[in-house]
């Protein structure tokens, strides 16, 4: 691949149709670290975090109304529901003619599914959850992908798709359905090009991470309310789940050093970190009712009191403060550093990053405080990142914000997407576990994979024939780099359709 | 020596088609007539589906691909349908089918691309016209008579247009079609990670094409077709799309599973069409034909002139309409194709101006605004 495509494809998201391409890659890629619109109007018009809060808060009220057995079956939402059920069959992913093309994807992908995972629950429950899907998980997959689709830095975007993944949370456990996205758009875009540890602070203070890492119900056994709930002969109790997914995937990585004290430490750092506005019981209201619904709380009542020792180092701060102190100095943890280069060079350079870049990003993270462009801009000069061998091969999401780029897409349903992507194996916000989605070829180039990529290219170049013509998009999305036997296969094709869908099937579109 | 021009009919009328002058067919009543138009995109071989099997060059030409016109419907002693097309014999049988050989469009070259653009535009060249010539004739029609659906995701060129048209498809079509498979497959050939995920894939999974699987799919197109188009309140006006023509290897097997697709797409849309399909024409047609001789992978390379077809209650049948060239080395079109001698645009002109009982010179210009007056074939469709 020439420098051009490099930047369209490995950097950015896939050229279109009607973008030209770079004429200076290096710099077209750096301005974007200034253009950036952490807002853009597609984000900005989807559900506010205190509407999808308010739902969720109203729905608990429904069913602590209930009583006995009939919210215990209601609470099935807030445990996982597992297990991520298989993408539809080959058949049913076929063409839809006929219908729009969105609604048979969302049958076959979005509601479908959805309606096939919540067939056990209660009324109450499902109609919940086909109201957090429809009103807001889907209306915030339409806006990340209109932003993907339409945005002026397709690499900052790639970025932020990068970091959502870094921090997943999963749509598999329904009570975050509606807030998934907002965990991307509100604590993920905003701090992109920022510091990594203002990121993870915003993050960790997300309601999507402290309801889906069980953190929000986490109380310290010697808190005020603890102590009360145990008089009362109520078990609750401290939750490890954030604390050990911190250290473990968005910090300091898997068996970088840390023990099972340590997590259990960093637990009760963390007790008190929780979600506004969701219950209103008398506990939940020491422990933090009656603010706005969906906002983050710090609740005293429910922190465990005293000083601690995480990693060799006492924290004695107050509150809230203990685990900010906490979290500062797993930012600026060498092993931080070193995590996160490794999964930056595996995303832009091979599944396997050679150890020199590795290196040299890791002493730019350090050596800036964490300043995620200073990381981006090492990666930008990387000789490695700019191989005109073809190392990463597309995840599913990749390909498709690629292939609706090229047919010049500029918006799509989010059923649409929701069901494609269901289709191709990499639901959005659904990676059905906290390390997210694998970003290696292993994971995503498959026979069966390959079938139903090649049946969704030809999906959506039927529904862009006569658009957009192959022969002459090609060398637009491939400046100098399409190689002669694709160029032959489209000039060969036997339709416009066909030879659009060949180019989107093609070993270069599939790879970046 | 047989004179070059002649019908071959059921009937053994052998006359000059060309010069016969019956009477123009009288408008029926305003409502009840269809058209349906099926496009073979990828240039259909012309030369294997109404074989000239009694053209003296035409086994030499097409070595094992004569077996499968000899074991073909013969009509009359020159030409033989492909055994695939059993039902379109059977039509052929009722007078319900006419059949016209070395015919092409305007274009002369080889791209699929642009052919099918004139083919659709019925403009002289490709990318000439924007709107389809289908959506032309919806202008021409009287109210009730100008709603027109497409039997595919999107509206073709055909029928894109100022008229407003639908479009509709089964929810359940076939996954990718076997031709897209195939290709996607030699592009994979020499990539080292992709090709062996791709044998595998190929192997685990059962192939069907949108006109191959033993003609369910085109059975069930069919089907669909006809409740679209059924009925007081149906559509008029219908295009349907198949693709998979462009045999350029492996062709006895491939062409013979298109052609069986095709069949049971025109038998099921007969079934469903019910009373209604005495007032249909169907055209079937190609954007142009394939070489006279086959080439070195069992297959034939993009030609020039082919076959197409009326079918349909309404149609004057049980003919072949040729103006046969001769496959003889020096009467192929630039030494290697069969030479058009018929033009599709006039086929159509004719055809729907009879049809609808509209005025040639009026259809032709209005659908095929720069081809030249197209000169008269009567008799196509019944009087």
């Amino acid at each position: 691949m020439t420098a051009q495509s490099i930047a369209l494809n490995r950097f950015g998201l896939g050229g279109r149709p009607d973008e030209a391409a770079p004429a200076d890659p290096k710099a077209w890629l750096d301005a974007q670290l200034r253009s950036f619109e952490p807002r853009p109007a597609a984000i900005a018009a989807a559900p506010s975090r205190q509407e999808v809060a308010q739902q969720l808060a109203d729905y608990f009220e429904e069913i602590r109304g209930m009583g006995g057995p009939a919210a215990r079956r209601a609470q099935a939402i807030v445990p996982e529901a597992r297990p991520r059920p298989q993408p539809a069959a080959m058949t049913s992913m076929a063409p839809m003619p006929g219908q729009e093309p969105a609604q048979a994807m969302a049958q076959m992908g979005g509601e479908k599914a959805l309606n096939e995972r919540i067939a056990g629950l209660p009324q109450s429950a499902q109609q919940f959850i086909r109201k957090a899907g429809r009103d807001y998980y889907l209306t915030s997959v339409a806006a990340r992908t209109d932003a993907a689709l339409t945005a002026p830095a397709p690499f900052v975007e790639r970025l932020v798709h990068f970091w959502a993944n870094h921090f997943a949370v999963s749509a598999d456990k329904l009570v975050v359905i509606g807030l998934a996205g907002l965990l991307e758009f509100e604590a993920v875009r905003p701090n992109v090009l920022g510091r990594f540890e203002d990121m993870l602070l915003a993050v960790e203070q997300h309601p999507a991470m402290l309801l889906y890492l069980d953190q929000a119900q986490s109380v310290g056994p010697d808190s005020r309310l603890g102590g009360l709930a145990a008089m009362r002969g109520r078990k609750v109790g401290l939750n490890e789940n954030l604390a050990r997914e911190i250290l473990e995937l968005h910090t300091l990585g898997v068996r970088s050093g840390y023990s099972q004290a340590d997590v259990t430490e960093f637990a009760r750092v963390l007790t008190g970190w929780t979600v506004d506005g969701l219950g209103r019981g008398p506990g939940a209201r020491l422990a933090g009712g009656g603010g706005a619904p969906g906002a983050f709380r710090f609740a005293e009542a429910i922190h465990q009191p005293g000083a601690r020792n995480i990693l060799g180092k006492s924290y004695d701060q107050p509150g809230i403060e203990q685990a900010k102190a906490v979290l500062h100095d797993l930012a600026a943890s060498p092993a931080t550093a070193r995590h996160l280069a490794t999964k930056l060079a595996r995303h832009f350079v091979a599944d396997d990053p050679p150890s020199a870049l590795v290196d040299r990003l890791s002493a730019a993270y350090l050596r800036s405080g964490g300043d995620l462009p200073a990381v981006y801009r090492v990666l930008i000069d990387a000789p490695e990142a700019w191989n005109p061998a073809i190392a990463k091969f597309r995840t599913p999401w990749d390909w498709s914000v690629a292939a609706l780029r090229a047919v010049g897409t500029r918006q799509l349903q989010g059923q649409a997407v929701a069901g494609l992507m269901t289709q191709l194996g990499q639901p959005v916000w659904r990676p059905g576990s906290p390390a997210g989605y694998d970003d290696i070829a292993a994971s995503w180039a498959g026979p069966d994979a390959l079938v139903r990529r090649v049946e969704a290219a030809e999906r959506i170049a039927s529904r862009a024939a006569g658009m957009v013509d192959a022969r002459t998009l090609a060398p637009k999305i491939f400046p100098d780099s399409l190689s002669p036997a694709t160029a032959l296969a489209l000039a060969r094709a036997e339709s416009p359709s066909q030879g659009l869908a060949l180019l989107l099937a093609s070993p270069e579109f599939l790879r970046r | 020596m047989f004179d070059r021009r002649f019908f071959l009919g059921s009937a053994g009328a052998a006359g000059s088609l060309l010069l016969a002058c019956p009477s123009v067919a009288l408008a029926k009543a305003a409502t009840d007539r269809r058209f349906v138009f099926i496009i073979q995109r990828g240039a259909a071989d012309g030369l294997a589906t109404l074989a000239p099997v009694g053209d003296a060059a035409f086994a030499g030409l097409r070595g094992a691909f004569a077996e499968d016109a000899q074991s073909g419907t013969k009509l009359g002693s020159f030409f033989a349908l492909h055994p695939a097309l059993a039902e379109t014999a059977k039509l052929y049988g009722a007078g319900e089918a006419l059949l016209v050989h070395a015919i092409a469009s305007p274009y002369r070259d080889r791209s699929h691309f642009d052919g099918q653009n004139v083919l659709e535009t019925g403009a002289a060249g490709a990318y000439r016209l924007k709107d389809g010539w289908m959506n032309r004739l919806l202008g021409l029609l009287p109210q009730g008579e100008a709603k027109a659906i497409a039997v595919s995701a999107t509206v073709p060129v055909a029928l894109r247009g100022p008229h407003d048209v639908s479009s509709y498809a089964p929810s359940v079509l076939p996954s990718a079609s076997d031709d897209l498979l195939a290709r996607v497959g030699d592009l994979y050939a020499r990539d080292a990670q992709l090709s062996p995920l791709w044998s595998e894939a190929m192997a685990t999974r059962k192939l069907t094409g949108d006109l191959s699987g033993g003609g369910q799919n085109g059975a069930a197109t069919g089907a669909l077709a006809a409740r679209l188009l059924a009925g007081d309140n149906g559509e008029r006006v219908a295009f349907i799309e198949t693709g998979g023509w462009d045999t350029h290897s492996g062709q006895r097997g491939r062409l013979a599973a298109q052609l069986k697709g095709l069949d049971a797409l025109v038998a099921s849309l007969k079934a469903g069409l019910g009373a209604d399909w005495s007032n249909t024409l169907v055209l079937v047609a190609t954007e142009f034909g394939r070489t006279a001789a086959i080439n070195g992978t069992g297959g034939t390379d993009h030609g020039t002139a082919s076959a197409a077809m009326l079918l349909g209650g309404a149609v004057k049948g049980g003919r072949v309409l040729a103006d046969w060239p001769g496959l003889a080395p020096a009467a192929l079109y630039e030494n290697r194709d069969l030479r058009p001698t018929l033009d599709l645009d006039a086929l159509i002109a004719n055809a729907l101006a009879q049809h609808y009982g509209l005025d040639l010179a009026r259809i032709a210009a209005t659908l095929f605004p720069e081809g030249q007056r197209p000169r008269p074939i009567d008799g196509l469709i019944r009087a």
